[in-house]
């Protein structure tokens, strides 16, 4: 079960169509920087595969430049 | 553990975001998470925000305390902060919590008849300070001590050296920094003749490659770590992790080494080789600045009472030292270590790289370690044959695991030999201190008494009748723990101590004295890279609670010491800083003055002609420096650095037949070494609520063991029986398992054995022998 923390740089002027896009994805938390042009992107899914295919998601979208990870974690799954 | 997956993954989550807003933090100074930061503020209300530095471990971050009404109700990392640049762990957010827990205590306790009763400040005081009085009466001066703690602040723990070495003559002083840090500090000592490190964490911001000795970071210095990777996200830097065990560190690393345990020594050699034996020594800087010398071998473990031991240093030249090294060429270190000949001559190659500059890093994988001093010396070796110490990014850098080990427990020297400068065996130092502390030269002892093990042997013994604990709970940490938990109940001991929480080590006390805790009263701390950091009262302690450094003023006032002892109530804290300044008095350990610790979210010592020095015995930056080359290692009387021949020797005690599995153990993100402040914080406790047994994922399928089985572990010292944890946190190698020490109802510390590296008499809780059983 990935928790996957990114840093997410959009194209300039950007950064709100960005924070609007992600909104709609569940596996995701957004938080914005006041003040520079970066969002902190955590996304949350069950398995691997599924968090590759999110990330392939995010990857694909225009108002996004670079998406950096910056730590993973793995948990257990609930028995 | 295992109650609690649901909080765990919100814990998780939580982390990931701090990392995350900790490296942007990094990249973007400045930068305002306003909305995350704030969320959970009370409401309409507004807040003084006012600085102090964070009071768990030793990484020293700043953060903002909001006080409302008189109580601390919010933390945000101090933006002004050199070391966390306006973020915090998960730790750091909640420190508040931890002030308020239902269960502080607020009045003093005595035990009358085996139950505890309250009573009054004063009544406490003078029942201690009359026991004190009674006990050298009868026992001599050697048989009352005070143990206390890394997170003593300065003042606590200047008045503690000055009432116990100065006025009482007794050297009975020790912290629990020995049990973390001593190996850091005769490692540097006898390297440089000097504590501390040379660099600071700037050094992170130029560093290519980071070497990662037996160090968790990931855990236990997260905003740290953070920086690290951030570094890699803006210039691809390499992080490489040695470990005996596989962390989140190991995950997050470019490399993962796993070496078997106490063969770091021969793997430090094998790097030593390599870089000899591939021409990468830098021939200049080793000629100008380092001598060679060896010392004594086969030292023993320390186990038993009165265990003594001198090293005796011997000039040995470079040749000698190569031929020395003949015997860890990587095929040999190999078959010692596990490490394959290919990463170590991966490992070796990045120290080479004259391109490259490294860093390496450490704390208590190199520290606790019966050969401890030797590993600290090793790692200096690497960083001297190829001259990548002193600038900025070659930084040979230990971490410390409290937020003022570094500023009290070394730097005013509350450890058995030392004095604030100095230490008591030399006559001028012994001649300074008497003249700031006005006492009689002769009031201070020339002799060393007991280091921490050997003291709680003393009580054990009947040695010490008396002793005195602050901030600090021994009956969880000390290694071999029965015995002196049993010790220290015989008849005849008295035993004070002084906490915020009631603890294992309140269970022994006689007398039971409230402490005000961290912004409750004034205070300064020193963290790992020379920064000294002061904060202000916020706040009032609850009830009857009193700061430690006041507790200590009135009892050397109730015992005579009134004129040593002069500080006013409302200016005392500024009193004691400015003379215990004058023991620092000089441009290679001056410290800021406290209006300019006020002013600034801490201040680097030597703080010289207004300024502080950054990287230390480089001309360049440092004003002492005075022998006209571009390094000075000044702590030597012929200011040069010491290159040292250290061999490998086996542990105190590897596994056998009966004992076949290695115990290692450590601490956890959650928890702050005992827990007995974040235990009071329910997010943290809710994510961590008790210790576990990791093992190896093979070795649980062998035994099949699945995760929250009950596992029992035996050692010669006693067993234990825990849960089981497989493929959750960590991931022991092979027939080794790892239990954290944060949990007072599973006592790990009652089966870890008291060995300790004869040089620093620092314990080793990383190494023994155990059986691991199924229940």
């Amino acid at each position: 079960m990935p928790v996957i923390s990114y840093l997410a740089h959009p194209h300039e002027g950007k950064k709100e169509e960005l924070i609007k896009v992600l909104a709609n994805f569940k596996e995701c938390e957004v938080i914005p920087a006041q003040n520079k042009n970066i969002l902190v992107v955590v996304t949350e899914t069950q398995t691997k595969q599924e968090e590759d295919y999110l990330k392939q998601k995010l990857d694909a979208l225009s108002s996004l430049k670079l998406l950096a990870m910056v730590s993973g974690f793995n948990t257990p799954e609930k028995k | 553990m295992y109650t609690s997956i649901t909080n765990r993954r919100s814990f998780i989550k939580e982390m990931a975001k701090l990392s995350a807003m900790t490296a942007a933090a990094t990249m973007f100074p400045g930068i305002l998470f306003a909305k995350e930061q704030e969320k959970g503020l009370p409401k309409g209300v507004n807040l003084d925000w006012k600085k102090a530095p964070c009071r768990f471990c030793g990484v020293g971050c700043g953060v903002l305390v909001g006080i409302e009404n008189g109580k601390a109700v919010a933390v945000k990392g101090d933006p002004k902060s050199s070391v966390n640049k306006g973020l915090c762990c998960v730790k750091g957010y909640h420190s508040v919590i931890a002030m308020y827990g239902k269960d502080r205590l607020t009045k003093p306790l005595v035990k009358k008849n085996g139950k505890y009763v309250t009573t009054t400040m004063d009544e406490a005081l003078e029942l201690i300070a009359s026991k004190m009085k009674e006990t050298i009466k009868n026992h001599g001066k050697d048989s009352v001590s005070i143990y206390g703690s890394g997170q003593w602040t300065i003042p606590d723990g200047y008045v503690a050296s000055k009432l116990f070495k100065g006025c009482i003559g007794t050297n009975n002083v020790e912290a629990n920094a020995r049990l973390c840090m001593a190996s850091a500090v005769t490692g540097f000592l006898t390297s440089f003749g000097m504590d501390e490190p040379m660099g600071c964490y700037d050094d992170i911001d130029h560093a290519d490659v980071f070497v990662l000795w037996g160090n968790n970071m990931a855990e236990m210095h997260p905003v740290l770590f953070s920086r690290l990777l951030d570094q890699r996200l803006k210039k691809r830097v390499k992080i490489i992790d040695l470990a005996t065990r596989t962390t989140r560190t190991s995950v997050a690393a470019d490399k993962s080494i796993l070496f078997l345990p106490q063969t770091d020594l021969a793997l430090a050699n094998a790097i030593c080789y390599e870089i000899i034996n591939n021409g990468w020594v830098n021939n200049t800087f080793v000629e100008k600045h380092c001598n060679f010398s060896k010392g004594l071998t086969n030292m023993g473990y320390g186990l038993e009472d009165k265990y003594k031991f001198n090293d005796k240093p011997e000039k040995i030249d470079f040749e000698a030292y190569k031929k020395f090294l003949e015997d860890y060429t990587p095929e040999k270190v190999a078959k010692i270590s596990g490490v394959s000949v290919k990463d170590i001559k991966y490992l070796a190659s990045y120290y080479g790289d004259p391109n490259k500059k490294v860093m390496s890093l450490w704390c208590m994988g190199v520290n606790q370690h019966t050969r401890g001093t030797w590993m600290n010396n090793l790692i200096y070796n690497i960083h001297l044959l190829t001259g990548k110490i002193s600038t900025p990014g070659n930084s040979p850098f230990s971490l410390t695991g409290q937020p003022s080990a570094c500023g009290t427990v070394r730097e005013v020297g509350t450890l058995t030999h030392k004095l604030p400068h100095g230490v008591v065996m030399n006559e001028k130092h012994r001649e300074l201190a008497a003249k700031i502390w006005d006492v009689p030269v002769e009031n201070i002892d020339p002799k060393p008494t007991f280091h921490t093990v050997e003291m709680f042997r003393a009580l054990d013994r009947g040695d010490i009748r008396f002793m005195w604990i602050q901030v600090t709970n021994p009956m969880v940490t000390i290694p071999k723990l029965k015995r002196y938990r049993e010790g220290a109940k015989k008849e005849g001991r008295f035993i004070v101590v002084s906490d915020i929480y009631p603890t294992p080590t309140t269970d022994i006390a006689d007398v039971i004295l409230p402490s005000a805790m961290w912004i409750e009263r004034e205070g300064m701390y020193g963290n790992s890279e020379r920064l000294t950091q002061h904060f202000e009262q916020m706040v009032d302690p609850p009830g009857e609670a009193m700061s430690d450094t006041w507790q200590l003023i009135e009892i050397a006032k109730r015992m005579g010491y009134e004129k040593q002892f002069y500080y006013k109530k409302d200016t005392h804290i500024e009193e004691i800083y400015n003379e215990y300044r004058k023991h620092h008095d000089n441009n290679k350990h001056n410290l800021a003055p406290l209006a300019v610790l006020k002013e600034n979210s801490g201040m680097h010592w030597p703080y010289v002609d207004g300024k502080p020095t950054k990287w230390r015995f480089n001309s360049k930056y440092d004003p002492a420096c005075s022998n006209g080359e571009t390094f000075h290692f000044y702590g030597k009387p012929d200011g040069k650095a010491v290159i040292w021949q250290r061999p490998y020797e086996p542990a105190a005690e590897a596994p056998d037949e009966a004992y076949p599995f290695w115990l290692n153990t450590g601490r956890v993100v959650e928890h702050w070494h005992t827990g007995s402040m974040t235990r009071r914080i329910p997010v943290l406790h809710k994510a961590m609520p008790k210790a576990y047994v990791e093992l190896n994922p093979e070795d649980a399928k062998r035994m099949q063991i699945k995760n929250g089985d009950k596992v029992r572990l035996t050692t010669r010292r006693g067993q234990i029986v825990m849960p089981a944890s497989i493929n959750e946190r960590g991931v022991p190698a092979p027939m080794q398992v790892f239990v954290p020490f944060f949990d007072e109802s599973l006592l790990i510390n009652d089966i870890t054995l008291d060995s300790f590296c004869p040089i620093s008499k620092e314990p080793d809780y990383k190494k023994c022998a155990v059986n691991v059983e199924k229940v």
